[in-house]
């Protein structure tokens, strides 16, 4: 049987105050990268709630992006009559968008920072299901009013319902406010479309994206089969949910590979502090741990005690750490989206997954912390530690 | 019967031509020199020597703390000189109980987990762990200090925990190093008695370092530690009581 944990546990309290450094050294080591990760998962979170399994996204073959796309008015008509789209009384359930970036003075700060305008079809609230009306009223065809998310709503000064704003040449007026369930959307302002390119002087039959609703999920492969083998088109279909995870990936990527990297120099630090901690304690107790030796335990359970030591600081550490950034879930902040170029606003999401993660970092720490002074443990020898040499 | 020539044939310990030299700043010190002991079941034997004759190293080699530079020591058939380290640890838990001078108990262990350390080597239950563990502490009178940290008791009750820490286990023999060298006159009686009690009652046999001939004069045999070797004193009183049983 192993040396008891209760000396371990006994141990650390004894010594709390080196123990503490140790334990705030990774406390705060796991918390960054809590942070830092459940950062990514909510950009990633946001973007993906952004699309649906039941849409649809067509773009110009080749475009990676609705920026750089282009769907004319033709390409629209043929798009429609595809299989697979939901219809209602009066047609199917599809928007052709058109997307463009203005400035916008920013509420806290005065100054401008891009918002993404999105031109919509009328059926655009039929064609994005989770994205409700919640103030106001949806905006009118041919009108020069625009809806905006709730987000935008709040954060922009002169976007805010009932305001009217000036923007590419052309007086509006914010008529209704949306949720769009914390995706991408609620950063967004929507026009309408053949309005909106009038403002922006761009061609009136040209969008960048047409997204459909589809009947089921499953009609998405007819639906794509159709429009991808019409000669008369040169489009790419993708999933809407598809199409937002992959707009989300650089980013997160970006965000997670940072994180990665300022975790792992605190780490470096986090280690140091552990190991400098265990290396006393094991300086400390050479006597009890001859005596332990003396007693009969072998260099194995020295070394596992030791190393339990260690990751039984971590563990308080990584618990800590984890407990300590809580209060950051679900805080909104927000960021350039490197795809358009646009401020998007998403908030940090911690779920039991990443907090588990930031343990897992933490132990590892310990481990590492702990295993170099536990080995030096075992293997000082007996008969001069007894004597307190 | 206790021997110190080499010329004992089924002892329990037999000790043969132990060296032990240590060797410190480039300088050799040659502390034990071809040593000879045989010790028998329930014997009770006293070391004593000037400061620096090598006590400690000769009670080290016998509890297989350390290894000797030459030599050989056989404990109840077991070749512990030629034993791996690893085996060597299995060893001393299963046969040696060790009394220091300076307790070393665990700090943060209550004097009934400390005293339990050796048992959890053991395969016993939790409950027959918890039997032994208040036996050894009645034995030693501290059955109403189990759930005590060392640092409430006093010299004597620390010392009398490190008693019951060494016999918890029943081993083959004790070791004590100095037992009594920090205590006052009363409690070293009380320890004493206590040893004496557990070689008279508990027939079990105790090699044991002491500076005091007050202490020395209890045990069955002295012997001198001199020049690195062993040499009886002439204690009639002694050898007689131990030629008595
Ligand atoms: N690990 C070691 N390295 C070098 N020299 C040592 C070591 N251990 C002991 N010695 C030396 O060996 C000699 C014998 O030491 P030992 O502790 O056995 O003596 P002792 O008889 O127990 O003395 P004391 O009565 O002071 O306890 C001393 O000179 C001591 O300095
Ligand atoms: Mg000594």
């Amino acid at each position: 049987m192993a040396i008891p944990v209760v000396y371990n546990l006994r141990s650390v309290r004894q010594r709390w105050t080196s123990s503490v450094v140790a334990i705030l050294g990774i406390a705060g080591t796991a918390g960054v990268f809590v942070a830092m990760l459940s950062l990514a998962h909510g950009f990633k979170a946001t973007m993906m709630s952004s699309g649906s399994s039941d849409n649809a996204i067509v773009l110009r073959a080749g475009a990676n992006t609705e920026m750089n796309g282009a769907v004319t008015l033709d390409d629209v008509r043929l798009i429609q009559d595809a299989p697979g789209i939901a219809r209602d009384t009066q047609g199917p359930l599809l928007s052709a968008e058109a997307v463009m970036i203005a400035p916008f003075p920013l509420l806290s700060t005065g100054t401008d920072a891009n918002v993404q305008i999105r031109g919509v079809s009328p059926k655009a609230l039929e064609v994005r299901k989770q994205v409700k009306i919640i103030q106001g009223r949806f905006l009118k065809p041919g009108l020069w009013e625009l809806v905006v998310g709730r987000n935008v709503s709040s954060t922009y000064g002169g976007l805010g319902f009932g305001s009217s704003v000036k923007s590419g040449g052309a007086t509006w007026q914010v008529v209704g406010v949306f949720d769009a369930g914390g995706s991408a959307f609620d950063s967004e302002v929507w026009a309408d479309a053949s309005v909106l390119n009038q403002a922006f002087k761009r061609p009136e039959n040209i969008f960048q994206s047409v997204t459909v609703h589809l009947n089921s999920p499953s009609d998405f492969q007819k639906f794509k089969d159709a429009v991808t083998t019409n000669p008369k088109l040169n489009v790419d279909v993708d999933r809407e949910i598809n199409y937002y995870n992959k707009q989300s990936q650089m980013l997160t990527t970006l965000i997670t590979i940072l994180g990665l990297i300022v975790s792992l120099i605190m780490a470096f630090g986090a280690v140091v502090g552990a190991l400098n901690t265990m290396y006393s304690a094991v300086a400390e107790r050479s006597r009890e741990i001859a005596t332990l030796r003396a007693v009969g335990f072998g260099a194995g359970s020295v070394v596992f005690s030791f190393t339990l030591e260690a990751v039984l600081i971590s563990l308080i550490g990584g618990v800590l750490g984890c407990v300590a950034v809580l209060p950051l879930n679900g805080f909104t902040t927000s960021s350039i989206n490197w795809q358009t170029f646009s401020n998007l606003a998403f908030a940090f999401t911690i779920t039991p997954t990443l907090m588990s993660w930031g343990i897992v970092f933490a132990l590892a720490m310990g481990i590492v912390g702990g295993i170099f002074p536990a080995i030096s443990a075992a293997r000082s020898p007996v008969a001069p530690a007894l004597r307190g040499m | 019967m206790v021997r110190v020539d080499g010329s004992g044939t089924s002892s329990l310990i037999q000790v043969r031509g132990l060296d032990k030299k240590y060797s410190r700043g480039g300088e050799e010190i040659h502390v034990l020199q071809g040593l000879n002991l045989d010790v028998d079941q329930g014997d009770f034997v006293a070391f004593m020597g000037p400061s620096g004759s090598g006590k400690t190293t000769l009670l080290n080699l016998l509890g297989g703390l350390d290894v000797p530079t030459a030599g050989s020591i056989t404990v109840a058939g077991d070749a512990i000189t030629s034993m791996s380290r690893g085996a060597l640890t299995t060893w001393r838990a299963r046969h040696v109980g060790f009394v220091f001078q300076m307790y070393n108990l665990i700090p943060v262990l209550t004097a009934f987990q400390n005293v339990e350390l050796p048992l959890l080597l053991t395969s016993l239950s939790k409950s027959e762990r918890r039997k032994h563990v208040e036996t050894a502490l009645g034995v030693v009178g501290l059955s109403d200090r189990m759930q005590h940290f060392p640092r409430q008791l006093s010299g004597g009750q620390e010392q009398r925990v490190t008693i019951a820490r060494a016999i918890v286990s029943d081993p083959t023999f004790l070791l004590c190093d100095e037992p009594t060298g920090d205590l006052d006159r009363k409690s070293a009686d009380e320890i004493m008695h206590l040893v004496l009690t557990l070689v008279k009652d508990y027939k079990k046999t105790v090699l044991m370092v002491t500076h005091d001939p007050v202490v020395a004069e209890k045990a069955d045999i002295t012997l001198h530690l001199d020049k690195g070797a062993l040499v009886e004193s002439g204690k009639l009183a002694g050898a007689m009581a131990g030629g008595a049983r």
